[in-house]
């Protein structure tokens, strides 16, 4: 049976892993290439680089970076961050990248994911969906969650499915960060209405948040963090091995 | 030596950087004179059955393939690669493949049940057929995982079939017929088992 994933969060600016990193035996902290093949040894099951560069010098070294990565850590890995066109798309997969994830990108241009898609496959094209509550409703938010886009958060996932994202990660702006668990209201929703794999993000704060993830919503496929393993409050072996002991499928 | 078969589908940055990592130079070709010198054949692949068919045969690289098989050099399929092997595939028509493998490649569709979703995509786990495992997946061990992503699969290839993953229904996972050999998941996305996989066709005498 396909297990559930489990996939560390890394986000890349000029170069370097942002947000501090607490691990004993890694030389480099803040070299996502080390923490890569860290996490990969560990049993992470696929890893998401996000690219929150500004600058064309940070870009560079973003895809200088993911080609090392890409030649040492042989799991599935995600790039997100500044996909706006075919050529960002063409620039991450050169360097190694096995799926590409939009967000603002496709929300100004949703014909992004259609072209993306026939040019390189549904399931080379992540739809990454920053979600928050307003007025009762799931509202999309572009640019880092930094803009209520106004638009209906279901309806605009189901429209990115239909244009032939392969997958979608859910990010909940209302659980982000208060380590309080996954927002299962809003996963149970998207899973409602897609068929495709559904990637859980925002509010993970210790192991059991998985466990009760995955045992809520069996139509959620990977959970996905950044802090808590960057952090190491949750080790993956760990997490893994509490998983299975709770009869949940994991590699 | 290696040969990675180019015919334009496909990344095959990562196929690459995994063959290095097991200590093996592979050159990326697709000059027929190199793919007969070669010792061994890797037929990579993603995307549309009938569009990489089409460019094999445009190429005349399926002539190249079929009769270095023919000679016994080795080859292995990987995912399309791999389904580009049979007979022939129902992937929104009916396309013909290489053929060196019997059996055909139809959609997981009515196949897997309705509530499965489709492309099949993740970490599964290998089970050998009547728990027999074939020299190619000796560094296998029953259940381990590798990763898979696709919406068709092969059948009727009894025979040929060395590992099934089960996702609601036995799908094929892995394939050999004498030294024509193939694996529907990515061994270069699959970690060490994924190499273990690798450094056995490569080092092996098949």
């Amino acid at each position: 049976m396909i297990t559930k994933r489990i996939i560390p969060c890394l986000d890349v600016r000029d170069g370097r892993v942002v947000k501090g990193v607490n691990f004993e035996g890694l030389n480099d902290v803040s070299s996502p290439i080390e923490l890569a093949d860290y996490y990969s040894r560990c049993g992470a099951d696929e890893l998401v680089f996000y690219d929150i560069t500004a600058s064309a010098e940070g870009r560079a070294l973003f895809t200088e970076i993911l080609k090392e990565t890409a030649s040492r850590v042989f799991i599935p890995l995600t790039v997100g961050g500044g996909i706006n066109t075919l050529e960002d798309f063409d620039r991450v997969l050169k360097c190694g990248a096995d799926k590409v994830s939009v967000n603002s990108g496709a929300i100004r241009n949703p014909d992004l994911i259609r072209e993306a898609a026939l040019r390189y496959g549904s399931q080379c094209v992540v739809l990454s969906a920053d979600v928050k509550r307003v007025d009762g409703q799931f509202r999309v938010f572009a640019r880092g969650g930094r803009d209520d886009t106004g638009m209906e958060a279901i309806a605009w996932i189901k429209r990115c499915v239909d244009l032939g994202a392969g997958e979608i990660v859910v990010n909940s702006i209302d659980t982000d960060g208060v380590k309080g668990g996954f927002d299962l209201e809003m996963l149970q929703a998207v899973c409602d209405v897609v068929k495709v794999p559904v990637i859980a993000s925002g509010g993970a704060g210790k192991k059991e948040d998985f466990t009760e993830l995955f045992r809520t919503i069996p139509g959620v496929d990977a959970g996905l963090a950044a802090s808590i393993f960057h952090f190491g409050e949750v080790a993956i072996p760990d997490l893994k091995a509490d998983l299975r002991k709770n009869g949940i499928l994991v590699r | 030596m290696i040969a990675v078969i180019d015919y334009g589908v496909g990344n095959l940055f990562s196929l690459c950087r995994s063959l290095e990592a097991i200590g093996q130079e592979p050159v990326v070709t697709g000059d027929p004179a190199v793919l007969r010198q070669a010792d061994k054949l890797i037929l990579p692949g993603v995307g549309a059955f009938q569009d990489a068919a089409d460019k094999l045969r445009a190429s005349g690289l399926d002539q190249v393939i079929k009769e270095e098989v023919a000679k016994g050099k080795p080859i292995l399929g990987i995912c399309l690669g791999m389904q580009l092997l049979f007979e022939e595939s129902h992937e929104f028509g009916v396309w013909q493949g290489l053929g060196l493998i019997p059996g055909k490649v139809v959609t997981m569709e009515g196949v897997v049940p309705a509530d499965y979703k489709i492309p099949h995509i993740g970490w599964n786990g290998l089970h050998f057929p009547q728990g027999v495992r074939h020299p190619l997946l000796g560094s296998v061990e029953e259940g381990e995982c590798v990763y898979f992503v696709h919406s068709f699969y092969a059948t009727d290839c009894d025979e040929a079939v060395i590992a099934t993953t089960e996702y609601g229904a036995e799908l094929t996972a892995a394939v050999a017929k004498g030294s024509v050999m193939g694996c529907q998941f990515h061994p270069e996305k699959s970690g060490p088992v994924g190499l273990g996989i690798l450094k056995t066709f490569c080092e092996g005498t098949w």
